[in-house]
C-alpha cells in the first residue's frame, strides 16, 4: 500500500517536471519557430509551426550581425581574459596561501573585500581614466576582466591550494626547482581541477557581458552582445529578422552546452559551495 | 615564501596592479569627485555635498532605488523558492530517466546572457501573449510591458525563468551532502516528512541558503542587462533601476560627478544589505 503511494507520489513528480521542463523550454521554441517564419506569417500566429523551412532571415542577420568577425571578437577577449584570470589568480592565490604574515592576509582581505563594489560604482573614473590613456581597446578591456575577475578566482584557488600539502614544495625546492618552476611544473597541474571551474564561471560572465565592452570598444571590434545590440535596434518590430539573429547567438551557445554539460554543472555548483 | 622574497610580489603583482588599476584607484577616485563638478576630465570646484543633496531630490532616482528594491524583495524570495523546490523534486526523482535531462533544460538560460534573454522575452510577453489572449478572450494579456506593472512582472519572471536553475544548482550541491543515516534514523523514529524537512533538511541547508540568498540579493540589485534589453525602463523611465539610472546619468546626461555620487550610494546600499545579510545567515547556521 505504502509502496504504491510513494510510487503515485512519484510519478506525479515526473509528470509535473515534464511539463515544468517544457514550459522552461517554450522560449526557445518560439524563437526558433519564428526566426524561420515571415513577417506576415508571424502577424497571423505566432505559436504554430512555420509553412515553409525558410533560412533567408537567417542569412540576413547572419550577414547583418557580421557574425563571423563578432564571434571572432568574442572567442578572443573571452580566451585571453580567461588565460590571464587564470594564470596570475592561481600563481596570486599561491602566494598568499603560503605566506601567513599579517600582510598577505590583508592582501587576501582586499581582494575579497573588492568583490562587494558594484561594476557602476567604479565605471566612470574607470573609463575616464583608461581613456585618458587610449586604453578603451581590447587589450585594455582584458586587463579589466583581470582586475574584475580575480578576486572570485583568488579566492577559489586559495580554497583549493590549502589541500596541496607543503610537504610538495619543500621537495620540489630541494629537488633545485625555482619557485616559478615548483609552480608551474608541480602545483599548477594540481590546481587543475579548481582551474576548470574558474574558467567556466568567467566564461559565462565575459562571453556574455554587455556593459563594459559596450563602454570600451567600437562598434568595429564588437562581441556577440554587443553587436546584438546594435542590430536589435535596427530592426525593432522587425521580429523575423531580429529573432533569426537571436537564435544564431543561442544556438551554438546551447550546442556547446549538450557536450560540456557535466563539466560546466559540476563548475558551477563547486564555485559556489566553497 | 616570506614577505621579503622577490618571488611573493612577483607572483602578486599581475592581480594587485590589476585590481589597483581597475577597481581601487577608480573606487578612491570616484568618491572623491562626487564631492566636485567633476565633468569627465577636469574637476574646477569643490561642491561639498551638494551632489548628495540633488540625488535624495530627484523623483526619479528615489523612484529608482523604490523600484529595485521591490524587484530584489521578490525575485529573492521566489528565486529561493523555486530554486529548493526544484532540488528537493529532483532529488526524491533521482531515480527517474528524466530528472537529469530537467536539471540540464532548467539551468540552460543561465548561459544565455541578459541581453539576449531580455530580447527574446520582448517578444513573447509583447507577441506571443496578445496571440494567446485573443485565443483565449483574456484582456490581461495584452500590453505587456507597456505598463510600469506589467513591466514590474516582466522583469520577475525573465529573471526566475533565468536564474531558478542556478540557484537550485546550488540547493542540490547541499542536500545531496546530507547524511542519509540522520533521514533514514528520523524515519525510525517515526518523524513525517514534514518534520524531516523541518528538522534535518531545512537546518542543514542553512549555508545554501546563505550563498544563494547573498547572490540573489546581489543580483537582484545590480541588474542591469536584462533591464535595458526588456523594458529599456520603460515606460516613462518608471521600470528603470538604480544600475540604469547610474549609466543614463553619466553616458546620455553627461553628469559625471552627479552620477558618480549615486554610484557612491548604490555601493552603500549594497555593501549594507550583503553584509547584514551574510552576518546575520551566519548566526543561524548548524554545525555539523
Amino acid at each position: 500500500m505504502r509502496r504504491n503511494k510513494e510510487r503515485r507520489n512519484l510519478l506525479g513528480l515526473e509528470v509535473f517536471g515534464i511539463v515544468l521542463g517544457l514550459i522552461w523550454l517554450a522560449p526557445f521554441y518560439l524563437m526558433i519557430v519564428n526566426a524561420f517564419k515571415t513577417k506576415r506569417e508571424i502577424f497571423s500566429g505566432v505559436l504554430g509551426l512555420p509553412e515553409t523551412l525558410n533560412i533567408g532571415n537567417f542569412i540576413q542577420a547572419f550577414e547583418e550581425l557580421t557574425f563571423l568577425k563578432s564571434l571572432f571578437n568574442s572567442i578572443l577577449i573571452s580566451t585571453l581574459s580567461i588565460a590571464i584570470i587564470i594564470l596570475f589568480s592561481s600563481m596570486a592565490a599561491y602566494a598568499l596561501n603560503r605566506n601567513k604574515s599579517k600582510l598577505s592576509g590583508v592582501f587576501f582581505f582586499v581582494f575579497v573585500a573588492a568583490m562587494l563594489i558594484p561594476f557602476q560604482s567604479v565605471m566612470i573614473p574607470l573609463i575616464s581614466m583608461f581613456g585618458s590613456v587610449n586604453m578603451l581597446n581590447a587589450p585594455g578591456l582584458i586587463f579589466m576582466y583581470l582586475g574584475f575577475g580575480c578576486s572570485l578566482s583568488i579566492f577559489l584557488y586559495h580554497g583549493a591550494l590549502t589541500g596541496i600539502p607543503k610537504a610538495l614544495d619543500e621537495a620540489a625546492i630541494i629537488d633545485g626547482a625555482n619557485r616559478f618552476q615548483l609552480f608551474w611544473y608541480v602545483i599548477f597541474p594540481l590546481l587543475k581541477p579548481i582551474s576548470v571551474t574558474v574558467a567556466i564561471l568567467n566564461v559565462i560572465w565575459i562571453w556574455n557581458d554587455y556593459l563594459l565592452p559596450s563602454l570600451v570598444l567600437g562598434e568595429a571590434n564588437a562581441t556577440i552582445p554587443l553587436k546584438m545590440f546594435y542590430f536589435f535596434g535596427q530592426y525593432t518590430k522587425q521580429w523575423h529578422l531580429a529573432l533569426a539573429g537571436l537564435s544564431i547567438a543561442v544556438i551554438p551557445v546551447i550546442i556547446f552546452y549538450f557536450f560540456a554539460q557535466k563539466q560546466i554543472i559540476n563548475g558551477v555548483s563547486e564555485g559556489a559551495v566553497k | 615564501m616570506s614577505n621579503r622574497s622577490p618571488w611573493f610580489w612577483l607572483f602578486l603583482s599581475p592581480v594587485v596592479l590589476s585590481l589597483l588599476l581597475v577597481v581601487v584607484v577608480p573606487f578612491v577616485y570616484g568618491f572623491l569627485f562626487s564631492f566636485t563638478d567633476w565633468n569627465g576630465l577636469v574637476a574646477n570646484s569643490f561642491v561639498g555635498f551638494q551632489n548628495y543633496v540633488q540625488l535624495f531630490q530627484e523623483a526619479e532616482f528615489l523612484n529608482s532605488i523604490w523600484f529595485t528594491v521591490k524587484f530584489a524583495v521578490v525575485t529573492v524570495l521566489l528565486l529561493n523558492a523555486m530554486g529548493l523546490g526544484l532540488g528537493l523534486a529532483l532529488l526524491v526523482t533521482r531515480s527517474i530517466r528524466s530528472n537529469n535531462w530537467l536539471r540540464t533544460i532548467f539551468f540552460m538560460p543561465n548561459l544565455i546572457g541578459g541581453l539576449i534573454l531580455g530580447f527574446i522575452w520582448q517578444f513573447i510577453f509583447i507577441n506571443v501573449f496578445s496571440d494567446i489572449g485573443n485565443r483565449i478572450g483574456s484582456e490581461a494579456l495584452q500590453g505587456w510591458l507597456s505598463t510600469t506593472s506589467t513591466g514590474f512582472w516582466g522583469l520577475v519572471i525573465l529573471t526566475a525563468w533565468q536564474m531558478a536553475g542556478y540557484i537550485m544548482i546550488i540547493y542540490i550541491a547541499y542536500l545531496e551532502n546530507i547524511p542519509k543515516e540522520l533521514i533514514e534514523a528520523a524515519k525510525i523514529d517515526g518523524a513525517s516528512s514534514v518534520q524531516r524537512f523541518k528538522n534535518i533538511t531545512f537546518p542543514l541547508v542553512a549555508p545554501a541558503f546563505t550563498v544563494s540568498m547573498f547572490l540573489t540579493l546581489s543580483m537582484g540589485f545590480k541588474i542591469y542587462d536584462q533591464n535595458l534589453s526588456l523594458t529599456n525602463g520603460g515606460p516613462f523611465n518608471s521600470t528603470q533601476m538604480v544600475a540604469m539610472e547610474i549609466v543614463r546619468t553619466a553616458f546620455s546626461d553627461n553628469e559625471m560627478a552627479y552620477a558618480q555620487a549615486k554610484a557612491v550610494i548604490f555601493f552603500l546600499i549594497v555593501a549594507v544589505i550583503a553584509l547584514t545579510q551574510v552576518f546575520y545567515n551566519k548566526k543561524r547556521e548548524v554545525e555539523m
